[in-house]
């Protein structure tokens, strides 16, 4: 297939995953026991992005010891319980990072 | 002001501090694209249709693996099925706006536009335009995604790899997430979600281990829920 055709089905596809339920849902169907439930979206997607990212290599290998991302994670997390500030979790991650690789 | 450029504007600022990683992953991918062979033109196409950093990767490692069409495609649902859940979230808010509008907001509807927005649209109930949070905060990720893509393209691998710039992105995600941390219920999901993710990266095919760990992590919240009155965790 060629290459442009196939990143527009892929667009469409993108779209569609974002459009679908904004198009279909109706503000009538949700009570307050779905809209709990549906709190939980955040801590249930992220982790799934972070957790991977962190303990696991380029290749997809379990990485516990010698791994800075785990210790500078829990840095951002403290700083950012602390702050409460987005900003400041973010930088203290990267500078725990940086401070552990390089020095 | 008007309230529409107020929001409009709330949500440009509202997503800045989560531009950090999107600079380093837009280059990186123009770097990728250009490196597999892809035309600048096509490169930029993509960052324009597609408009998803995770998508975008998954096409080009899968591409260029000479995967056929038909794994391509439904990788990037699989990688993409996690807006489901963000429009099931936010649709409640946006039900009333007029087909174009859904249309528009949809577009924009990424990762940083979506937890800031959600937020947002949680505080600002009654606010008839506060659809224009999302605009605003979506557009700001859109410009820095199409202007370091084309960076990308043209500089070549600038930034040197062993900065782990990379980490930026869990980083990004996990500062979303610090006051979740408070909540035991938030914690328990946390943990669950992000053991599955890890445990499935390898076993779970097309990359759907995201919505695979969130459907866990949900379930479990759902569960939880269901026992412990709200009294006692928050």
């Amino acid at each position: 297939m060629n290459s442009l055709l196939l990143i527009i089905l892929c667009g469409v596809v993108t779209f569609l995953t974002r459009f679908s339920m904004i198009a279909l849902l109706k503000k009538e169907m949700f009570n307050n026991r779905i809209r709990e439930v549906l709190s939980y979206v955040p801590s249930a997607i992220f982790p799934a992005i972070i957790f991977p990212a962190i303990f696991l290599d380029s290749s997809g290998s379990f990485l516990f010891e010698d791994n800075p991302k785990i210790l500078a994670s829990i840095i951002a997390v403290i700083v950012g319980m602390l702050s409460n500030n987005i900003l400041a979790t973010i930088v203290a991650g990267l500078s725990t990072y940086w401070f552990l690789i390089f020095i | 002001m008007s309230k529409k450029s107020k929001n409009f504007l709330r949500g440009i600022k509202d997503t800045i501090p989560l531009m950090i990683p999107v600079v380093p992953f837009g280059i990186i991918f123009g770097v990728l694209a250009i490196d597999l062979g892809l035309t600048p033109l096509t490169t930029i196409a993509m960052s324009v249709i597609i408009f998803g950093g995770a998508s975008q990767i998954i096409f080009l490692q899968l591409f260029s693996a000479g995967a056929s069409s038909l794994i391509i495609l439904s990788s990037v649902g699989a990688v993409n099925s996690r807006h489901l859940l963000y429009g099931t979230v936010l649709s409640e808010h946006l039900s009333d706006l007029k087909l174009t509008w859904k249309i528009i907001v949809s577009y924009f509807l990424v990762d940083q536009a979506f937890a800031v927005s959600n937020d947002y649209f949680k505080k600002n109930k009654k606010d008839k335009d506060k659809h224009f949070h999302l605009i605003g905060g979506g557009l700001n990720c859109w410009m820095i995604w199409q202007i370091t893509t084309i960076i990308g393209i043209f500089l070549g691998s600038i930034i040197p790899e062993k900065l782990g710039l990379t980490f930026a992105i869990p980083l990004t995600f996990l500062a979303l997430l610090v006051n979740d941390f408070r909540k035991l219920i938030n914690v328990i999901t946390i943990f669950v979600s992000g053991s599955i993710a890890t445990l499935g990266y390898q076993i779970i095919p097309f990359k759907a281990y995201v919505i695979v760990a969130a459907i866990f992590g949900l379930c479990v919240a759902f569960i939880l829920t269901s026992f412990i009155k709200k009294k006692n965790y928050e």
